[in-house]
């Protein structure tokens, strides 16, 4: 086995290097994190299914036979876990839910394709908050998944399970989904990079939709070199995701290393105030001067609406998730009450039975805010504040060319601290919503230990609509000056 | 939020509640309908609703099969295979019409 420098275990450069100098195969590197899996999953519930080694997937001549693009070797081999909110033909999806304990997956989801006909080999499903909704994996029907770097605090949520996964080396790297923050979030708790593209640039076709206008499925990966190359793979238009947008999709590992020097680093004055931990404060405060070191301007910037960015998302979000769930209704498939002697009961039994707390109340709220007589209140209200916040972005990048600060205001909380309480719990969403609301990429990236917990702390760079290509820029230099200090 | 409004909803949501989860979700609900109210501080007059960020409008496709599946007997097992009550090729329901 190549023994990778990487305390963070295999990176997905060295699976190509292992592969390319015959030191494993894909079998034997397969084999190693399903091993692994085995004895570590028990004690940090990462991983909901796990599946065993599919030879067929490794024929390279199959592979290569029309294979013109760089995406389609560039993750061979590369083993990969994916959030259970993922379709993956005949396997199956829970959704973190009981209402969907056995649904097995009628066919695959465009990434999972995509990264298929990449070569990458699937070890299982992650963990998650149920149908997405939570911050930290607390809302799972299957038991919360535990952060690797203290096992009595949350990984984060909701794709918990991946960004975990990542962390304790029990994959190469994972997708997650983010609606509100459910991989920025995670990935921040974690120690780990977690990116949400611009909204449109990649298919949710084969992912379980919680709100439709603000979810985007992204990577967990160890290193922000990692995460050009999964975003290379599943980027780009889909035809059966009609929100995809026809723009090329560039190589994002290309400008990497190009200088950041004379880039201006938009600083919102919002973001470093109240609320924030002083410990998370201090590493912010830390990245920023690094960046000013490799020749970034600083400029201090306002975001008026951000105060509102949570409300806005607390009324957009419900509606379109009691929409969205609507589906589970016991007909089609997933749990079925045996209670119920006419139609209106199985529903309502089915969905009683299925649904755990927090979809329950999200879905109510939805229906309360979409209902008749309450519509303009709300949903209109909100979605018109939402345009606020967008051009409070669209503004800044005016006269910057990233936005950055904490993703969260705090390090991992531990296991059910916040979870009686979920307007608190809502709180911890502040600095990624915005995000979301405008449709803007993000990446969160490690920035060192918290000096009071311990605990990793993330760094968060947002960037104009569709420019991935500068937030990892920043991103991986930010992050080779972090680590060699 | 009173009975009856949490009663009318968890009906139009389908979701049975037990009288427990009423109180708890009526509760629940006012302290987030409390926290949003805030949003009516802000004049949106001149704002337009942002329903989604990409700007695309009518997203159309040309009227030609996409060719994703294979319509076949084995999809057709797959795609209904989980229903929880089927006969033949058919999903079977509880009764929508009632005799007269």
């Amino acid at each position: 086995m190549i023994k990778s420098q990487n305390l963070k275990g295999y990176t997905i450069r060295d699976i190509q290097e292992g592969l390319q100098k015959k030191e494993f195969s894909a079998e034997e590197i397969f084999n190693h994190y399903f091993v692994k899996i085995n004895i570590e999953n028990k004690k940090l519930n990462a991983y909901l299914s796990t599946f065993n080694f599919k030879p067929s997937t490794f024929d390279s001549q199959a592979l290569l036979a029309g294979a013109s693009s760089v995406a389609i070797r560039s993750l061979y081999g590369v083993p990969a876990a994916i959030k259970d909110n993922i379709l993956i033909d005949g396997t199956v999806a829970t959704a973190g839910s009981k209402i969907l304990k056995n649904y097995i997956s009628a066919y695959d989801a465009t990434v999972i394709s995509r990264l298929k006909k990449a070569g990458v080999q699937f070890l299982g499903k992650t963990n998650l908050d149920e149908f997405a909704m939570g911050s930290s994996t607390e809302n799972s029907a299957f038991g919360p998944t535990k952060n690797p770097h203290n096992l009595e605090k949350v990984p984060g949520g909701s794709s918990g399970g991946s960004a975990a996964a990542v962390a304790a080396d029990l994959c190469v790297f994972a997708l997650g989904s983010d609606t509100g923050g459910s991989i920025r979030q995670p990935a921040s708790f974690c120690g780990v990079v977690g990116l949400k593209p611009t909204y449109g640039r990649v298919s949710r076709h084969g992912v379980m939709a919680l709100a439709s206008s603000l979810d985007q499925i992204g990577p967990f990966t160890k290193n922000v070199y990692d995460t050009a190359l999964v975003m290379n793979a599943i980027s780009g238009y889909d035809i059966f995701d009609a929100t995809t947008v026809k723009d090329d999709v560039p190589d994002f590992t290309k400008n990497l290393s190009k200088p950041i020097k004379g880039l201006k680093i938009g600083i919102p004055k919002e973001y470093l105030g109240e609320g924030l931990s002083e410990e998370v404060k201090q590493r912010i405060e830390y990245s920023i001067k690094a960046l000013e070191s490799l020749g970034c301007e600083l400029e201090e910037i306002s975001l008026p609406h951000s105060d509102y960015a949570l409300a806005v998302y607390y009324i957009v979000l419900p509606c379109e998730a009691s929409s969205n769930l609507a589906r589970f209704d016991g007909i089609r498939y997933g749990h079925s009450s045996e209670k119920g002697n006419n139609l209106f009961e199985v529903y309502e039994n089915s969905r009683a039975e299925g649904f755990g707390s927090e979809p329950k109340r999200r879905i109510m709220l939805g229906t309360y805010a979409l209902s008749s007589g309450y519509y303009d209140a709300y949903y209109l209200k909100a979605q018109k504040v939402r345009a606020l916040i967008k051009k409070d972005f669209d503004d800044a990048f005016k006269r910057v060319d990233v936005v950055v600060g904490p993703t969260s205001p705090t390090t991992a909380f531990k296991i059910g601290e916040k979870s009686s309480d979920p307007l608190s719990m809502y709180l911890s969403d502040i600095y990624t919503v915005p995000v979301n609301l405008a449709g803007l990429p993000g990446i969160s990236i490690p920035c060192g230990n918290g000096a009071e917990s311990g605990m990793p702390v993330g760094f968060q760079i947002i960037g104009k609509q569709f420019d991935e290509e500068i937030i990892l820029r920043v991103a991986h230099q930010l992050e080779l000056s972090i680590t060699s200090h | 939020m009173d009975s009856r409004t949490i009663k009318h909803i968890a009906s139009l949501a389908k979701i049975k509640l037990t009288d427990r989860e009423e109180e708890k979700i009526s509760n629940e609900l006012s302290a987030i309908l409390g926290y949003v109210d805030q949003l009516n501080n802000i004049n949106t007059d001149e704002a337009e609703p942002l329903y989604q960020t990409t700007g695309l409008i009518n997203s159309m496709r040309e009227d030609k099969s996409r060719k994703d599946f294979e319509m076949d007997e084995s999809l057709n097992e797959k795609l209904i295979d989980q229903a929880p009550s089927r006969q033949n090729r058919f999903v079977k329901i509880k009764s929508v019409l009632r005799k007269p």
